[in-house]
């Protein structure tokens, strides 16, 4: 659905304005200063902290792996999604596994490898109820937090008849018990376990996952096997360093003091331990970001801790929804996490479709200044195109304006002109056969102001002649 | 002797929206101030800066500090364009610390229009009168760039017989952006419509703000509604009597 279609879609617009809504008069509410004064002050705590683990991050990945491995578990390095893949292939094919749970995760969806995983003819089933509705749909998720946020009931009775043959069933919280005992059955054959990870802690070689349903919690200790699949930039140097990050996270992405489940898990079963996973591992995905670390201009967006909340509050994303953009993460971090990753001028329209309102930025609860990363790259892209031959219209177009701007004779002339031709509202120039573009796309929505008949420069100097 | 104060009125304001300009140098004057208008002023180059283009931007910049480098004070008659020279000439100018001293310098004596009468000339009441209802529009980078949120609604909160009424998201952007408004034209204005809702619900025939651009974004879409509702800058309100 292109983003004009999207648009135009007022049930879509509802769900989605309905939804996104819903989550930030919860953050709002959680972070008030009634219930957070501290609030302020643990957003630049968290800042502070992701900016020198991002900085050492070689140091505290050693670290971690060091507690990893004491604690009777593994890491895995992987510098790309077909390393990822490889590894988990490998240790299919040696285990003899087949059935695979997985809880949600971003970094999974981010290198495709539910497709991977079936394309060998692995059975990888996503057990958040949000993820396992997309999964049955064949889509990618629409949002970060939550993946199905455009989803009506009607759809998910309607897919859920199709692909999982049952009776239509129209009430959520039936909905919600039909997956659960299709899952049930899942947790209990599957013979890996897949999670995330939302941080990985280098003083205790823990992984911490959070949720809402328990369903990461089984999958990551019903099946023998738990591969835990996360980004590297998901280190935090300690574990005292939870009480913020933990805080900030629930409270900005559902607006949860905590979410239902938080489980910290280090290393597999212990001796004597009735739960837990006989093998457990963690795949350190690199996938980008050791080329991101080295910019020290962009590095901060490394610092996401993907709550979804500056999804929630951009009046762009508000529109458009979540699958007009290129890439699995969307939004205002989206849009500076993929023209990085994948490539600047894989989609170069992208750093431009937003208008600066900078509330990602406010909202961010680890201070990531999205706007400024955002020219940034609007700078990058069009020296890009400078370089190779590309956009040379617009780039005289602005030459043309700085010669002008730095002569008011010239400026003022340029903007009489302007007045005569914009005379009418401009309205002539939109039924021209070929009418300026700018002109016309700005009249598609909005009348042009009545323009001045003399400007303010003429007008003042009228009034000191006299 | 008066004060005087040099007027950075901004080239949208300056071509399309003069009246604006002329209210800002009544109320300066009012409280008693001398007014400097510069007839060298054009841009502050935000629009180049914002498209990417950075080269332009710094020569439109360069251009601007040459023009208001001996100023005592600068009013600018735009949150945003404020914030292109407060904030951004940094980013422009970050290796070079030659012009890092001349941008610090400006900074530090320019100032949006309610803040210089509110923190400089410390003035919130300017005598004015209007009898309307009014809600005020949060301008993106006035509120988040420079944090000016309060200060507009107190001197709106002074002018006798006007009534100020808080819509619902006062604070979510009316979809204009510079060219973000033409290369993305229909998403700019479902943006404006979401704005327009909100400021229909309070029942108030007129919406002020302190950003021309804004202001023309929104008209423009009220106006091709056909809605009664109209706009005003700040300075227009002040200027009332």
């Amino acid at each position: 659905m292109s983003i004009q279609e999207t648009l135009q879609d007022s049930k879509l617009q509802l769900a989605i304005y309905t939804a996104t809504g819903r989550l930030m008069d919860h953050r709002a509410n959680a972070i008030s200063p009634e219930l957070l004064p501290r609030y302020q002050e643990m957003r630049q705590h968290a800042h502070d902290l992701k900016k020198h683990t991002i900085e050492n991050l070689d140091h505290y990945m050693e670290e971690f792996e060091k507690n990893v491995i004491a604690h009777g578990g593994k890491v895995v390095f992987c510098k790309d999604a077909t390393e990822v893949s490889d590894f988990i292939l490998r240790l299919a094919k040696e285990r003899g596994a087949h059935l695979f749970v997985k809880s949600k995760s971003m970094t999974s969806e981010e290198i495709d490898l539910n497709e991977r995983m079936e394309h060998h003819g692995l059975e990888p089933v996503e057990t958040d109820l949000g993820e396992y509705i997309i999964q049955l749909a064949h889509q990618k998720p629409y949002h970060i937090v939550a993946p199905a946020l455009h989803m009506t009931r009607f759809q998910v009775a309607d897919l859920f008849t199709e692909k999982l043959g049952v009776p239509r069933e129209e009430v959520i919280e039936e909905q919600t018990m039909i997956a659960r005992r299709v899952l049930r059955e899942k947790f209990l054959a599957a013979d890996i376990g897949i999670t995330g990870a939302n941080f990985l802690v280098a003083d205790s070689g823990a992984v911490v996952v959070v949720e809402n349903e328990g369903n990461a919690r089984l999958t990551s200790s019903a099946p023998k096997i738990h591969i835990a699949v996360a980004g590297m930039e998901k280190l935090i140097p300690r574990a005292q360093d939870l009480a913020v990050m933990l805080g900030l996270l629930g409270r900005s992405a559902t607006g949860q003091a905590l979410t239902s489940y938080t489980s910290i898990l280090s290393g597999p079963k212990r001796p004597g331990e009735v739960d837990g996973p006989e093998e457990f591992y963690v795949v350190l995905l690199d996938a980008g970001r050791t080329k991101l670390l080295e910019d020290p201009e962009k590095r901060e967006s490394l610092y996401c801790i993907r709550c979804g909340a500056c999804l929630n509050h951009c009046p762009v994303y508000r529109k458009i929804g979540g699958h007009n953009y290129p890439w699995v993460y969307s939004g205002p971090i989206g849009k500076i996490l993929a023209p990085q990753f994948k490539g600047l001028m894989a989609d170069p329209w992208l750093p431009f479709a937003s208008s600066l309102c900078g509330v990602c930025a406010e909202v961010c609860p680890v201070k990531i200044d999205i706007p400024r990363v955002l020219l940034q790259l609007r700078s990058e892209i069009t020296e890009e195109k400078q370089r190779t031959n590309q956009g040379g219209l617009e780039r005289l177009a602005f030459k043309a304006f700085a010669w002008a701007m730095r002569r008011p004779w010239i400026y003022e002339w340029g903007g009489m002109m302007g007045a005569g031709l914009l005379g009418n509202g401009g309205r002539w120039i939109s039924e021209l056969p070929i009418a300026p573009g700018p002109v016309k796309a700005w009249l598609s929505q909005r009348h042009l102001p009545a323009p001045a008949v003399r400007s303010f420069r003429e007008q003042w100097r009228a009034r000191r002649t006299k | 002797m008066a004060k005087s104060v040099s007027l950075f009125v901004t080239c949208l304001v300056d071509q399309l929206f003069p009246p604006v300009g002329l209210a800002m140098a009544e109320v300066l004057e009012r409280i008693g101030y001398s007014i400097d208008f510069r007839q060298a002023q054009t841009c502050c180059g935000q629009p180049a800066f914002n498209s990417g283009h950075r080269e332009p931007a710094r020569d439109v910049a360069r251009y601007f500090l040459d023009t208001f480098e001996d100023a005592e004070f600068v009013v600018v008659a735009s949150g945003s364009c404020c914030s292109m020279i407060s904030h951004h000439y940094a980013d422009l100018f970050g290796s070079d610390s030659k012009m890092m001293d001349r941008v610090h310098a400006m900074e530090a004596k320019t100032y949006e229009f309610s803040r210089f009468l509110l923190d400089v000339a410390q003035v919130d009441d300017v005598g004015a009168r209007l009898n309307r209802v009014a809600t005020y529009h949060d301008s993106c980078h006035a509120l988040r760039e420079l944090g000016i949120k309060k200060g507009p609604r107190q001197l709106l909160s002074k002018v006798e017989g006007l009534e100020l009424r808080e819509m619902p998201v006062a604070e979510e952007c009316c979809g204009f952006g510079g060219t973000f408004s033409v290369k993305f034209a229909e998403l700019s204005g479902a943006m404006a419509n979401t704005k327009i809702e909100s400021i229909k619900q309070t029942g108030a025939d007129l919406v002020v703000s302190i950003d021309s651009s804004c202001l023309m974004q929104l008209e423009g879409t009220m106006r091709k509604q056909g809605l009664p509702i109209s706009t005003m800058h700040l300075a227009e309100v002040l200027a009332s009597r």
